[in-house]
């Protein structure tokens, strides 16, 4: 029972996850004929396994921390009226540092994020019970971040998707992209967007294929998540997205505001932004309107094995116990894992692919997807209109992996 | 604690019928075998019991008396090690397909004794039965609203009764012995209202299967029945179930109320898949439309090492379970290279291909009625847990794009809660299915019976796992 | 139209079968009240035998609940037994001098939950 599929469109969007969804909206906003497509349901992959992070809190000053502050500030803004329909939350950040040590090092990253703009206030270790009564009284003192902000990232991508239908746009779940329509480079036509690179002699995209039919675009977005490089080998690029498994914990139901934060310890930055093979994990610990808390994160690159593995679990265990003593009593009624997108550099992949012109991407945002997925979208949307985009889009570049020898 | 016990030939979960028979037909066999349960006293559902009363003296009775006493010998003898109240909240295994299990267990509430929190396994046999099958329908979370099978425990485990008036409904022949029961604990039983016409159960059992005990059964039941008078209405459903804080009656067929304060309700049974699923083994819709383990002629599912018995391969009754454990038993030990008579293996394939038969037959007599999703309103509660209605699934559906039972989970909460979509993993299924204009499949019934933790764990206990598997 | 007869009434409906509650039953309290149990009977089970029906107030609707499932699949009958919260009264046997107190309700309506799925 598919639907027809539209034969034609001004993009088409390849993932119905929260950044295929932010791009489908504000593309549509700016008037562009949609169709997002999607081999699974809506938010199937990642954007449906993590935790609906909004963070500044957790980069190191970059490009990233740059585009955290643009997409926080799309999420509240452009996106805010709608903030409701995925309870979006500005609950803040609170990162904890166990020992005088941590707390020096804190500090000393607050200062650079506090350089870039993000609004940080320290917290000393007398005034943390004030902010979480139920924090482990051990901690030496902490930041809190008031942009950091949550939001329910399944509802995010559904009711984005939801807005950019009642515009026109269409939906097409269980509609594997199997190929691209492609045509030999060198012509232009005349609704194509600027993609900003030589196209002579290299393959244009135009259009996708589907088991349902084929459609016509001038772009195509690969918003395919953690399945975004063999999207990308589709039409004969490379791109070095490959998944790191993260898994969460998820308590029983506990009583409102016994965690009110996202709180984490302060070496959950380090954890983010390593590129070891090995088990990382650092606490990070939420409490959701559905009452449960969340306690994520670790990251392994172990491929796409999603069993559980008891290392993992009991790391997240021992972490959330650390921050929270009260949790130790606390059930855990479930444990699921996500396949976090991740590049060499820990940059998302964000624009025109030069190599194949009429191809985009949106991806690689690794466990920062569900933040950065509003900025993403709008940035899209700008660059495929050919506006100025708000924020550069260079260190996103696709092509960015080729001289490094990434892509062999 | 102690976890450096040597590891055992077998791990059985659950002592149920099958559960029972595999585990004693193991350790009679020479295996080495370890039997975990979480109810404190072996039997199951289907022989639950009081500890303080004799067992019942029908035929199931005799063959459950047997088994116990087997179960007490071969403990004497040192080769089967059981651990009542201790519930497996995970297994892992080193490699997907190869090496032992590691089975951890706790108890079933925070103060239970646990004697071992995991045991190691070289082979799984996985007997975790059923529980009753749930069609959401206005007013059944309403106190005083309980399983059938709730019912038949509080019963027979615990010798309570939860109201003085009483409606049992669904399909099915479990329906009756609730019933009776119920009767015969002084409780006024107002009726038995059986969804389906029910002929070839109580009327004309169907000839073409030979089951002697089952027709004896039948006819037991018809008797008391009619000695309780209690009325058995056949094509009668319950609707609507009336009341504010508590149940206060029961609507049949959009018409006649019944004043209850009591209202046992059953649709079959939903065999417990969780730990064939977290296994990795390869499961399949029964006829009854429930998901199951897929087994070969020697009870092994898809996963080496793993073998499963009972409900958990096909909700087909007591005696079917106990001939498909002797006979997982007997693959067990034969793969061992220890010697098992052929005569006894083909005794038990024919008596399970039996089995097998009787239960399809049941199956087609007592199906989930087509058409049952219309009595569902916008407010009827569909998950429990998280208060999720119908309405609810039906925007998650037309607005938000939900298409499948994994999407509506995410996108409307129904099975996050703390049943982990146990009650209303079949109805969310059929739900939305029936939404996006299609039958229901295995694939819809999957998401909701993975459980990655089969039973709640605390934060403290994961926080203490063990290193290695 | 409904008519019930004895509506409004908390008449006690539930009972302890043959062997009910005598010299050597265990007492305890739900809320302050005493219940009486047979050695071996769940918590839950000397409860609707006490006539008491529910004993947890749901989190989003505030809806009372107790006993359904009987067999520690449903959750619904989650009861604080001596100060620990989230048992399961159809699991947990009862012992004498066992303090029961109701669970639940003060909760949001706020929404779901992020809570995701692999």
């Amino acid at each position: 029972m598919h639907q027809e599929l539209p034969r034609t469109a001004d993009l088409v969007v390849i993932g119905a996850g929260v950044v295929g969804a932010a791009a489908a909206w504000f593309a549509t906003l700016a008037g562009l004929r949609v169709v997002v497509v999607d081999r699974g349901g809506i938010a199937g992959g990642t954007s449906g396994a993590g935790e609906g992070n909004v963070l500044v809190s957790d980069k190191e000053p970059g490009p990233e921390l740059e585009l955290a502050r643009y997409s926080r500030q799309v999420w509240g803004e452009d996106l805010g009226p709608y903030g409701e329909r995925w309870e979006f939350e500005r609950k803040g950040g609170l990162v904890v540092a166990s020992t005088p040590a941590a707390l020096g090092a804190l500090r000393t990253l607050a200062e650079r994020q506090r350089a870039r703009g993000v609004v940080v206030r320290e917290v000393s270790g007398a005034g943390l019970p004030a902010l979480e009564p139920r924090l482990t009284h051990e901690a030496a003192g902490g930041a809190l971040y008031p942009q950091d902000a949550q939001v329910q990232p399944m509802l995010a991508a559904a009711q984005l998707l939801r807005l950019a239908r009642q515009r026109g746009a269409v939906v097409r779940t269980r509609t594997e992209v199997v190929g691209f329509l492609r045509r030999r480079g060198g012509r232009r036509t005349g609704a194509a967007p600027a993609t900003g690179g030589d196209v002579g002699g290299r393959p244009v995209v135009t259009g996708v294929r589907t088991p349902h039919g084929t459609v016509s675009a001038p772009a195509v977005l690969n918003a395919a998540g953690t399945w975004a490089g063999a999207v990308a080998e589709l039409a004969g690029v490379g791109l070095p997205v490959l998944p790191r498994r993260g898994f969460v914990l998820v308590t029983e139901p506990l009583p409102p505001a016994t965690v009110r934060h996202k709180v984490y310890a302060a070496d959950y930055v380090d954890a983010v932004a390593s590129s070891d093979a090995e088990l990382q994990a650092s606490p990070v610990v939420e409490g959701t309107g559905g009452g449960t808390v969340l306690i994520g994160s670790t990251r392994e690159r172990v491929g796409f094995d999603r069993r559980p593995s008891p290392a993992a679990v009991r790391a997240l265990a021992r972490g959330a116990i650390g921050l929270f003593p009260i949790l130790a009593s606390v059930r855990a009624m479930r444990v699921y894992a996500g396949f976090r997108p991740y590049c060499p550099d820990h940059l998302p992949v964000i624009g025109p692919d030069p190599r194949a012109p009429g191809l985009w991407h949106a991806c690689g945002h690794e466990g920062a997807g569900i933040g950065l997925a509003a900025g993403t979208g709008k940035l899209i949307a700008q660059a495929l209109t050919g506006e100025a985009t708000d924020l550069d889009l260079a260190p996103f570049a696709p092509e960015r992996f080729e001289e490094g020898g990434w892509c062999g | 604690m102690t976890t450096d016990r040597p590891t055992y030939d077998v791990a059985v979960v659950g002592a149920g019928p099958a559960g029972l028979a595999a585990a004693v037909g193991a350790a009679e066999a020479g295996l080495d075998v370890v039997l975990i349960d979480a109810g404190r006293l072996p039997g199951g559902q289907y022989w639950r019991h009081d500890e303080h009363a004799a067992p019942p003296r029908h035929h199931h009775g005799r063959l459950f008396t047997r088994l116990s006493a087997r179960l007490r010998h071969q403990r004497r003898l040192g080769r089967l090690h059981y651990l009542p109240g201790h519930q497996v909240w995970l297994i892992d295994r080193l490699r997907p397909d190869s090496g032992p299990f590691t089975l951890r267990l706790n108890g079933p509430y925070d103060t239970a004794p646990v004697e071992r929190d995991r045991v190691r396994a070289r082979a799984l046999v996985l007997c975790c039965g059923a529980y009753d099958r749930q069609l959401p329908l206005p007013g059944w979370e309403l106190p005083g609203v309980m399983a059938a099978g709730g019912v038949q425990a509080l019963l027979k485990g615990q010798r309570a009764v939860a109201g003085s008036r009483a409606v049992v409904a669904g399909t099915g022949p479990f329906l009756l012995p609730v019933a009776t029961g119920l009767a015969r604990a002084g409780v006024r039983v107002l009726a038995v209202c059986e969804a389906n016409p029910a002929h070839g159960w109580l009327r004309h059992l169907d000839g073409a299967v030979r089951a002697p005990a089952k027709s004896a059964e039948a006819v037991r039941y018809a008797a008391l029945m009619a000695r309780h008078r209690i009325p058995y209405r056949t094509r009668a459903t319950v609707t609507e179930i009336l009341g504010e804080d508590r149940v206060r009656g029961v609507r049949i067929d959009g018409g006649e109320v019944l004043e209850a304060d009591l209202v046992a309700l059953g649709w079959g049974f939903t065999p417990a898949l969780e730990l064939p699923l977290m296994v990795g083994a390869d499961t399949r819709r029964d006829l009854d439309g429930s998901l199951v383990a897929a087994v070969d002629a020697r009870q092994r599912t898809t996963v080496p090492d793993v073998l499963a018995a009972g409900e958990t391969t096909g909700v087909g009754g007591a005696a079917l379970a106990v001939a498909e454990g002797r006979l997982a038993a007997l693959s067990l030990a034969a793969a061992q290279g220890l010697p098992v008579d052929p005569r006894a293996v083909r005794r038990l394939r024919t008596a399970i291909r039996h089995g097998r038969a009787f239960a399809a037959a049941l199956h087609r007599t007592y199906p989930v009625p087509d058409g049952w999703t219309d009595r569902l309103t916008e407010r009827t509660v569909v998950c429990r847990c998280e208060e999720v209605t119908y309405g609810e699934l039906c925007h998650a559906r037309t607005e938000l794009g939900a298409e499948d039972p994994r999407t509506m989970k995410l996108l409307a909460r129904t099975g996050m809660g703390w049943c982990q979509g146990r009650i209303c993993g079949f109805a969310v299924a059929a739900v939305t299915a029936s939404l996006t204009g299609r039958p229901a499949t295995a694939e819809d019934l999957r998401p909701l019976a993975a459980r990655p933790f089969a039973a709640p764990v605390t934060l403290g206990e994961l926080a203490e796992l063990g290193e290695e598997p | 139209m409904v008519r019930m007869s004895r509506a409004g009434s908390e008449e006690r409906t539930g009972m302890t079968l043959a062997g009910s509650p005598g010299p050597s039953a265990y007492r305890l309290t739900f809320d302050g009240t005493t219940v009486t149990a047979r050695p071996g009977q769940s918590v839950g089970a000397a409860l609707v035998a006490a006539g008491i029906v529910a004993w947890r107030t749901t989190r989003r609707g505030g809806r009372p609940r107790g006993l359904f499932c009987g067999i520690g699949v449903c959750f619904d009958c989650l009861i604080t037994v001596d100060g620990r919260p989230g048992q399961r009264a159809c699991l947990v046997p009862a012992l004498d001098g066992m303090r029961l107190s109701a669970e639940g309700g003060g909760g949001t309506d706020e929404g779901g939950g992020g809570d995701g799925d692999d």
